[in-house]
């Protein structure tokens, strides 16, 4: 027995020393022909995951594509499907809450009852006065809503029956840096520039390190990237060409491996860097391809902006107008008909809905079901916003609803059979399923995140005020769509966005 | 409905008798899931919840519990040489368990949720799921005929010092069941250590005398199985046989190597059960099928698991090169059939509140516990198992592992700045 168990003890260790001798042997031999062993696979047996895994799809470099694992795809009934309608609403609105990092009051460009353009200013924040928020339709200026504490909600524009755009001279090709970041500024693009850290609205004062894009929409019914840039596919390379020239790294693309029609055609523009990612949600965050391309650090500064403003970027620099609408899926089973729609941001609710709404207490979100705001149906669409989801509304006991439940529910967890009907589509409700209580259940909120962060330990970092250990812990590389699939998860029902922006701004303050 | 309705109706209001209504809504919330809608972040949950959770857990053990039970019975007859078939005498064994346990549960859960229905209304909270697993957790590892008031008192130290002191579900830092062992084991080291306190009646019988199956619990057993026509407690009561020594087979491990230990036992019984020990602990192939539920349901962690049955065949290989005592030279995949290996890894071990949180502390953690529990075991005379005692010191150690983790995971961000 004994003589049995050292031999093969001896046969494993001479096989591991085997193994690592011809690894090292290969990267001398790389290091010799001038093969950069870092960028590829030296080593005698192959990674798992081309073993076992899907190929990656020919013609894409194995170092740009990420294949990630962990996350978890929610799938939901009411998916939208069809043309896109183009649809108009009686009224707009801008609402100040949408933007990150601006004060609750900004100082208002306009009184009510002013007839303002489509890309008239109507308000710009105190503390950067050059950045203007400007009206997305033409008509007049009927309602200034405010909230708690005289709070400006939402600046309300009647609109009229077709745009009157204002005209913006646009630079010239070889403009500045700074002229162009100017001419964004006073145009009232500018607020769909993101910074990260933090997920606020881009600084006009730094160059950023690196520009992403996101082409990969994750998200539980989400609209994909294809059909919201349907037809817009020059604008958008015309939108990335101006992007390239805002910073000294590069765009970088978070394209999808699965659908590469939107990926196929951006043009070769010089300083854009196509990335692939495979994977369930949150692959398609930015944030998350950020944390795989190339990771920031607490120093740096980086800038995202969704596909949707690219295009609307290009189109400003080809017509010098400025055309905020997007496509937005109606989706959920909330809806009868779950279509897509265009239209400006900023729609009333309520029109955009009119006689599709299905029977039954559904609650409106404007946005995915993790990361959207409710909104009512006198209230008005987000900005930028590419979905429009109904759920309906949880606010019912369910006996024994935690040990037998009654309906399906999306969930990570091995106590129901999900993992059996992998392609099922739930229709859920809104309710908490559980109450709130401490954190007690440790590796689920890692087996959601795939970057290298340890979110439950960042929130209590957070929840202690630890500044050194939030830093340390990465809070600069996530921002609340990051960790929502997180808060889905979470067993104790622990309001995570809330506690990670609470983070957020803290850091805020101190830098 | 109506159900619901009078529920409604009976409330006690939340002002006037706060006791009333913590009590109220610890039972509401485990009738009903309350109506609560998300606001503020996702608009959907996830459908598990820590009731869920919890209640995975006990259902895991329910088989551990039904055997344990029956074999309860089985001990105390086959020390006294009756019944000596598994199957004979089914009713006597499974009566005998029943009356033996169920106290043992009923003031477990009685001392440990009034305690916690005390601190939940004390502190405004709604009383927290926690204690439903280390109630169902404390009489599988406990002697079956400990004293109540001893059971009461152990109880009320591991969820008062242990678990509320720290602030309640999720804060202990260590296990709340083992703590109740730990507390029995040094302040009444007598009726938890020693060759005769794992068969019921053993300790307490006087060499000859027949026990007494007193009691109004024994006499309508009696009374139910002479009305079925089948034998009955005191009709037949026995002596103990003479030269029965009561010793678990980690007792006789360590007098005498595997050669003492497959005199008394056989391997097949050590496997199934049917030898004396904890309540619970003694069947392997259910403990591993509870062990199958909970990483089925990924409720348990199979790192931990692994890591541990890794840490222990690797000590018990030392050991056996080593051979010094006649307890070393048992064979390694042997010291799995004896003792509670198997339950402390599936049940003690993996409690996520007390283990290290991230994923590679938990293979260190569970290594470990491994390690030192077969160290324990082995070495020492005076605590023939050791589990508990290596569980109880890491669960002191996992927040030390999991900082030097989270270290590591700060440094590697650093170094890419």
């Amino acid at each position: 027995m004994l003589v049995t168990t050292i031999t093969i003890l001896a046969a494993i260790l001479v096989l591991a020393a085997v193994w690592m001798l011809t690894n090292n042997f290969f990267h001398i031999e790389a290091s010799k022909s001038g093969i950069d062993a870092d960028s590829h696979d030296l080593g005698i047996m192959p990674k798992s995951n081309v073993l076992f895994g899907t190929p990656i799809p020919a013609n894409i470099d194995a170092n740009k594509f990420h294949r990630l694992s962990k996350g978890h795809d929610i799938k939901l009934v009411g998916a939208a499907n069809g043309e896109v309608e183009n649809i108009r609403t009686n009224r707009y609105a801008v609402k100040p809450t949408d933007f990150r990092g601006i004060a609750p009051i900004p100082k208002l460009m306009v009184q009510v009852g002013d007839e303002v353009k489509a890309g008239d200013p109507l308000f710009y924040d105190k503390s950067n006065p050059d950045i203007m928020f400007v009206s997305p339709v033409s008509g007049e200026v009927v309602e200034v809503q405010r909230g708690a504490k005289r709070a400006i909600s939402a600046v309300v524009v009647l609109a009229d029956k077709a745009d009157n755009y204002k005209q913006f001279s646009v630079p010239a090709s070889d403009a500045s840096r700074e002229d162009i970041v100017n001419f964004l500024m006073s145009t009232g693009f500018w607020p769909f520039i993101n910074r990260r850290p933090f997920d606020t609205l881009a600084n006009p004062n730094n160059t950023p390190r690196d520009i992403f894009i996101s082409l990969m929409e994750t998200a539980p019914l989400a609209t994909p990237v294809a059909i919201q840039l349907n037809g817009a596919m020059d604008d958008f390379n015309n939108g990335l060409s101006v992007l390239a020239k805002l910073t000294d790294g590069a765009v970088y693309l978070g394209c999808d491996s699965s659908d590469a029609s939107v990926a196929n055609a951006v043009n070769d523009i010089d300083g854009v860097e196509k990335h692939w990612f495979r994977g369930p949600h949150p692959a398609g965050n930015v944030g998350v391809q950020i944390h795989h391309i190339r990771p920031i650090n607490a120093a740096d500064q980086v800038w995202t902006l969704k596909a949707n403003s690219v295009a609307i970027l290009g189109k400003l620099f080809r017509t010098g107008n400025l055309d905020l609408t997007s496509v937005i899926g109606l989706t959920g089973a909330g809806f009868n008909e779950n279509k897509y729609i265009r239209t400006p941001f900023g729609a009333e609710v309520g029109s955009l809905v009119e006689g599709n709404t299905s029977e039954g207490k559904f609650r409106m979100i404007s946005g995915d079901v993790l990361t959207g705001t409710q909104v009512a149906a006198v209230g008005f669409m987000d900005a930028n916003a590419s979905q429009l989801t109904t759920l309906s509304e949880g606010d019912h006991y369910e006996m024994f609803g935690w040990l037998l439940p009654l309906s399906p529910r999306p969930s990570i967890s091995g106590t129901y059979p999900n993992g059996l009907f992998k392609e099922f589509k739930f229709e859920p409700d809104t309710n908490t399923h559980g109450e709130e209580r401490a954190f007690v259940v440790t590796g689920q909120y890692e087996s959601v995140l795939p970057m290298d962060i340890y979110p439950q330990h960042l929130l209590k970092a957070i929840m202690a005020n630890d500044y050194e250990r939030m830093e340390g812990l990465g809070i600069y590389e996530l921002s609340e769509e990051d960790l929502a699939l997180c808060e889905f998860a979470c067993t104790s029902k622990v309001p995570v966005q809330k506690i990670l922006r609470r983070g957020l701004n803290m850091m805020e303050e101190q830098s | 409905m109506g159900l619901l309705n009078f529920l409604k109706r009976i409330e006690p209001d939340k002002e006037k008798s706060p006791f009333l209504h913590t009590a109220y809504d610890a039972f509401f919330t485990f009738a009903y899931t309350p109506n609560e809608v998300t606001h503020d972040g996702t608009h959907l949950k996830d459908g598990i919840d820590l009731k869920r959770t919890m209640v995975m857990v006990v259902l895991a053990m329910q088989f551990c519990y039904i055997f344990g039970t029956y074999n309860i019975g089985h001990q105390h007859f086959t020390a006294m040489g009756q019944y000596m078939g598994f199957l004979e005498g089914f009713h006597l064994k499974l009566a005998h368990g029943l009356i033996k346990l169920f106290p043992i549960f009923l003031w477990t859960h009685v001392v440990g949720l009034g305690i916690e229905f005390y601190f939940a209304y004390k502190k405004g909270h709604s009383v927290e799921e926690g204690f439903l697993v280390s109630g169902a957790l404390i009489p599988l590892i406990m002697p079956p005929d400990i004293p109540i008031w001893m059971l009461c008192v152990a109880v009320a130290f591991a969820v008062i010092l242990g678990k509320e002191a720290f602030g309640g579900t999720g804060m202990n830092i260590w296990n709340v069941a083992l703590l109740a062992r730990v507390f029995v084991f040094f302040a009444y080291p007598t009726t938890i250590s020693g060759d005769e306190v794992w068969v019921s009646g053993f300790e307490t019988l006087a060499e000859g005398t027949a026990p007494e199956y007193g009691g109004w619990t024994y006499s309508m057993f009696d009374g139910l199985f002479s009305a079925m026509g089948l034998d009955t407690f005191r009709a037949g009561a026995g002596t103990i046989v003479d030269g029965y020594s009561g010793a678990t087979p980690l007792a006789l491990a360590y007098q005498g190597g595997w050669e003492a230990v497959t005199e008394t036992y056989s391997v097949n019984q050590m496997w199934w059960g049917t030898i004396p020990g904890s309540i619970g602990e003694t069947s392997k192939p259910l403990i591993l099928l509870g062990a199958a539920i909970l990483l089925i349901t990924r409720i348990g962690s199979w790192r931990i698991m692994l890591s541990m049955l890794i840490g222990a065949a690797a000590m018990a290989m030392l050991m056996n090169l080593w051979g010094a005592t006649p307890f070393m030279t048992v064979p390694w995949y042997y010291q799995f059939w004896m003792g509670s290996f198997f339950f402390a890894a599936v049940f003690m071990a993996t409690d996520p509140v007390t283990a290290s949180s991230t994923n590679t502390g938990k293979w260190i953690y569970g290594f470990l516990i491994g390690f030192i529990g077969m160290i324990i075991r082995v070495i020492n005379p005076a605590y023939p198992e050791g589990w508990m005692l290596a569980i109880l010191f890491l669960n002191t150690f996992a927040p030390l592992i999991d900082y030097y983790v989270l270290d590591a995971n700060i440094k590697r961000r650093l170094a890419r700045a």
